[in-house]
């Protein structure tokens, strides 16, 4: 685990520069409150030094109190690491299905696997894999496990080696962006067995981020927030960081973490399941890791495939154009090219159309909501999309041909709207 | 005789009016604390009115609806009878307010008219 | 640069009022920039009557009430841009804008009225545990969608919070077929008016209950049910008491807040109460040449009193363009305080030289008031002492000050206003 942790932090500027993800190592200090649990902070800093993390630095409380004036004001010490990051977790992904995407991985969305089976090939002596879902089968000569929360459920199908993994619940809040600047560092509470407990961080759109909590649930699909939570959170947050302005909270929102039992990544091939990867037990750090761990079953894969390196492939990728970013003649010049980006949708993130409409056709491109906001921000901001949900599904509709009645929130069912009134159709 | 209570709305006090009456006729009327919650109360068990607003689909114009309403008060008990004689108007732009969608509504004597221009495409 | 002497943000009810006294008042050079499609505002979608009884003596609707100001924005030739968002207003009064056509372009303002009125809250600021799926809006977006763009949210609503919208939306969605079953409210009163509870909830049965909030919302895609309880005297859900409704929609009314992103980046000092500018008595903000009017400036009860304070607004900015500059600088201040009971005023402040002989402070009380008074001190001393039969927080309460009885005390400091017993 520590082992893809450093490497995949290690990694990530240059993924982030090269597929133009958004990415700040704004550093990360995990507080200490108590004089006595000052050892546990001194392991925690000889460990971090075995596995090979750089710069790690123990700060007493003056120096802490001068890196972040609103620590709480038991803090003791801090150990500081300085190489830690922020990120945004979906454009991450979405840069890196993109990517894939036009390096020519289909994706089949809406797919559910029912069940997965394996025989011998006639020809080669291999196993070939049958995938069924509710969408048909396909065949493939390796299945990998990424299934998160469910990578059991997959795993339990074709190994007599059960695993199990407990859908591990975070609450979060996030905060408006006027409050962004509470502190600068990612700051963590000294861990305990239950995870790295709850934090307080800026994201790297300059919104403070509040959470996780961490309550083991059974329900695969159990991402409500509770009363509970919200208020476990925000008792915690303010033990290590004070003056929490939690009246800015603009959204709660929860997750699920893949707890595997032993706490640890299972990662590689099923031993009684030939051709079968798993990666399974991803938890957090799992965001952090997963580029080294593309990179660990990238390379196991050509191994076992004897795959060779792709002579057209695509490194790099263009992310959605922030017209805030350009000066006001770029601006103007880009908005005289293509009028939708001087028409702004979200009020509160400053989207334009242009951004909405690339969101759409790009590779993979948006389908929903929930969609557009992950890619562009429309609909994250203060107003929670109260404003620009109309005007965005007007954009959906126009530029995909989807009626209303078929734009969703976030896939499925979760439709918008249900009919026209006065009987008509939609 | 019937006998009902009802919350005056003249102001923020919202007096609880019990009235006492037989179809036109009112026995007794209590609970008020001004005359306006007495003029309110005769009215609304004897003659109880509302205007109401919607919308009626537009053809052939810039948007595809636009907001009506009754150009003054139907009795309250015709309002669902009104509501579905507004749901089936196909109006032409272009349209303009005070414009009569429906004559006489339901029988009430009152016209539905626009409120809201609405030009045509 | 282009210039404009005035330049209105918000074609709402507030910014059309503003502009169309501005231009009665002798100013030729305005400009309105609203961001949506048409002027109107807010009261586009608000297709319900009861608007104007004040103002033009008779109710009418607000697509209608917005007419009567847009047409006279027509007639006195009034110029005005659609579809344009502005982006800042910097403390020297140079306003950033931009749409598809001019691009991103700035405009010097002699004066800037601030009319962008308010948003509405949403369920992420109040921390409603449950999941997040599609079916909850806020009761405004369900009335652009249901009013203006002719779709139906949902046939099984829950309402969360009695604000004016909510009730309206109660009405408006049980016309077009829904089932609204339960309107809760956090607050042991409605913020809504009386009228709309009655013509909107008492009228089609829909149960009303005080002191409830949502606890629970299922549903992993569309919502498909809402757990309500009641709220004990610290806010919190009661155990025991929670009831749950199958729905397909939830919509919130639970507050207005102004929307001042651009008051507070030009640098306007900010009331935390009203979430308004700090105005003084000619509804200029902390930065002169900047006047502020309608609900951007504080949330109001009846459109009548927004029209009536950005005509305020406008005549002031006029005076202001055609003064040249600020109009009796380092003239005295008063400073205007609500206690007890009584939540702001607006104003904030007076100049006693610049009032017009009378003067209406507005105010908000901050619970519900039976046979009280509303009592006014010049420093220490009461001078008014009005008995009101009912106040609540749901409706904008006011009080006239005098100016030759402001004069009359050259050493007059505070005028406090405070809500007694007796």
């Amino acid at each position: 685990m520590a082992k893809f942790n450093v490497r995949g932090n290690e990694m990530m500027g240059d993924l982030a520069k090269d597929l133009d993800i958004p990415f700040e190592r704004n550093g990360a200090l995990v507080v200490c409150i108590h004089e006595e649990a000052k050892d546990g902070l001194q392991d925690l800093y000889n460990r971090g030094i075995a596995n090979g993390v750089k710069e790690l630095k123990i700060l007493n409380r003056e120096e802490c109190l001068e890196l972040e004036p609103n620590l709480s004001d038991n803090v003791v010490a801090a150990l500081y690491a300085p190489t830690s990051g922020i990120i945004c977790p979906f454009i991450l992904n979405i840069a890196m299905a993109e990517n894939a995407a036009v390096n020519g991985v289909d994706f089949f969305f809406n797919t559910e696997v029912e069940d997965l089976n394996s025989e011998i090939c006639k020809k080669c002596g291999e196993p070939i894999w049958k995938i069924r879902t509710n969408n048909g089968e396909y065949k493939a000569r390796y299945v990998i496990n990424a299934a998160g929360v469910y990578a059991d459920k997959f795993h339990n199908m074709v190994s007599e080696k059960k695993i199990h993994i407990t859908p591990r619940r975070g609450d979060y809040c996030l905060l408006d962006k006027t409050v962004g600047n509470h502190v600068h560092a990612t700051i963590f509470p000294q861990p305990t067995n239950l995870g790295k407990g709850v934090l307080v961080s800026p994201t790297i759109h300059g919104n403070l981020i509040v959470g996780p909590t961490a309550v083991d649930i059974e329900n695969k699909e159990g991402n409500n927030t509770t009363a509970a939570g919200i208020d476990d959170l925000i008792a915690k947050a303010n033990d290590h960081v004070k003056n929490l302005p939690m009246r800015q909270v603009i959204t709660s929102f929860a997750g699920l973490r893949a707890h595997e039992d032993h706490h640890e990544f299972i990662i590689g091939e099923v031993e009684d399941a030939p051709h079968f990867i798993d990666c399974a037990g991803i938890e957090s750090p799992g965001l952090t890791s997963s580029p080294a761990i593309g990179e660990y079953v990238g390379a196991m894969m050509k191994e076992k495939m004897g795959l060779t390196d792709k002579e057209n492939w695509v490194g790099t990728r263009k992310g959605i154009l922030h017209p805030g970013d350009l000066s006001l003649e770029e601006r103007n010049e880009l908005i005289k090219k293509n009028p939708a980006y001087g028409r702004i949708i979200c009020r509160c993130e400053s989207v334009t159309e242009g951004e909405i409409i690339d969101a759409i056709h790009r590779p993979l491109g948006a389908r929903s909501l929930d969609g557009v906001k992950r890619r562009t921000r429309a609909g994250m901001g203060r107003c929670q999309a109260g404003f620009c949900s109309p005007r965005t599904m007007e954009i959906i509709n126009r530029e995909l041909g989807l009626p209303y009645t078929e734009i969703t929130k976030n896939g499925g069912d979760s439709k918008l709207v249900i009919e026209r009134t006065k009987g008509v159709e939609a | 005789m019937e006998k009902r209570t009802l919350t005056c709305i003249g102001c923020p006090m919202g007096c609880q009016i019990t009235v006492e009456f037989e179809g036109e006729e009112i026995f007794s009327l209590t609970g008020n604390t001004c005359a306006i919650g007495d003029k309110y109360a005769r009215q609304e068990v004897t003659h109880p009115e509302r205007v109401v607003t919607s919308t009626v689909v537009v053809e052939g114009g810039a948007k595809d609806r636009t907001s009506v309403k009754t150009k003054g008060n139907i009795p309250k008990d015709k309002i669902f009878e009104c509501m579905e004689a507004i749901n089936e108007v196909r109006a032409q732009a272009p349209l303009k307010i005070g414009d009569v969608v429906i004559k006489d509504v339901c029988g009430t004597g009152v016209d539905v008219v626009v409120t809201k221009n609405c030009d045509a495409a | 640069m282009t210039s404009y002497d005035i330049v209105i943000v918000g074609g709402g009810p507030a910014g059309l009022a503003a502009a169309v006294s501005a231009k009665n008042s002798g100013i030729d050079s305005i400009l309105i920039i609203e961001r949506d499609k048409e002027l109107g505002g807010i009261l586009n979608q608000c297709i319900h009557n009861g608007f104007g009884l004040h103002t033009f003596k008779e109710e009418l609707t607000g697509p209608e009430y917005a007419y009567r100001f847009i047409e006279q924005v027509y007639d006195l030739g009034i110029e005005y841009k659609l579809d344009t968002m502005v982006m800042d207003i910097s403390h020297d009064k140079v306003v950033t804008a931009m749409n598809r056509e001019d691009g991103m372009f700035q405009i010097q303002a002699g004066a800037v009225i601030l009319a962008m009125g308010c948003r509405e809250r949403p369920r992420g600021a109040l921390n409603i545990p449950g999941y997040r799926p599609a079916g909850i809006y806020s009761a405004g977006t369900a009335q652009r969608l249901v009013n203006m763009e002719g779709f139906m949210p949902g046939r099984e609503v829950v309402i969360l919070g009695s604000g004016d919208i909510g009730l309206i939306m109660a009405r408006r969605m049980t016309f077009e077929g829904a089932i609204v079953k339960v309107v809760a409210e956090i607050m042991p009163y409605s913020g809504g008016l009386k009228r709309n509870i009655v013509q909107c909830l008492d009228d089609y049965g829909i149960p009303l209950k005080l002191s409830h909030t949502v606890i629970d919302i299922e549903g992993k895609e569309r919502v498909s049910a809402v757990t309500i309880a009641e709220v004990g005297p610290d806010m919190k859900p009661i155990p025991g008491t929670e009831e749950r409704y199958t729905c397909d929609t939830l919509l919130l009314s639970t507050g207005l807040i102004p929307e001042n992103e651009l008051s507070r980046s030009a640098g306007v000092e900010i009331n935390p109460i009203t979430s308004g500018p700090v105005v003084n008595e000619i509804l200029e903000t902390s930065i002169p040449g900047v006047f502020a009017c309608g609900n951007v400036l504080h949330v109001h009860d009846l459109v009548d009193y927004v029209s009536e304070e950005a005509t305020r607004a406008g005549a002031n900015a006029a005076k202001y363009v055609m003064a040249g500059c600020a109009e009796a600088e380092g003239g005295k201040t008063i400073q205007l305080k609500a206690v007890g009971g009584a939540r702001y005023t607006v104003p904030s402040t007076i100049n006693p030289d610049r009032m017009d002989d009378l003067l209406t402070v507005r105010f908000r009380v901050g619970a519900v008031f039976q046979e009280s008074y509303v009592s006014v001190y010049f420093d220490d001393e009461r001078v008014m002492h009005m008995k009101k039969k009912i106040m609540a927080p749901g409706e904008m309460e006011q009080v006239i000050l005098q100016k030759k009885q402001i004069l009359a005390r050259p050493d007059l400091k505070t005028i406090t206003i405070t809500i007694e017993a007796e």
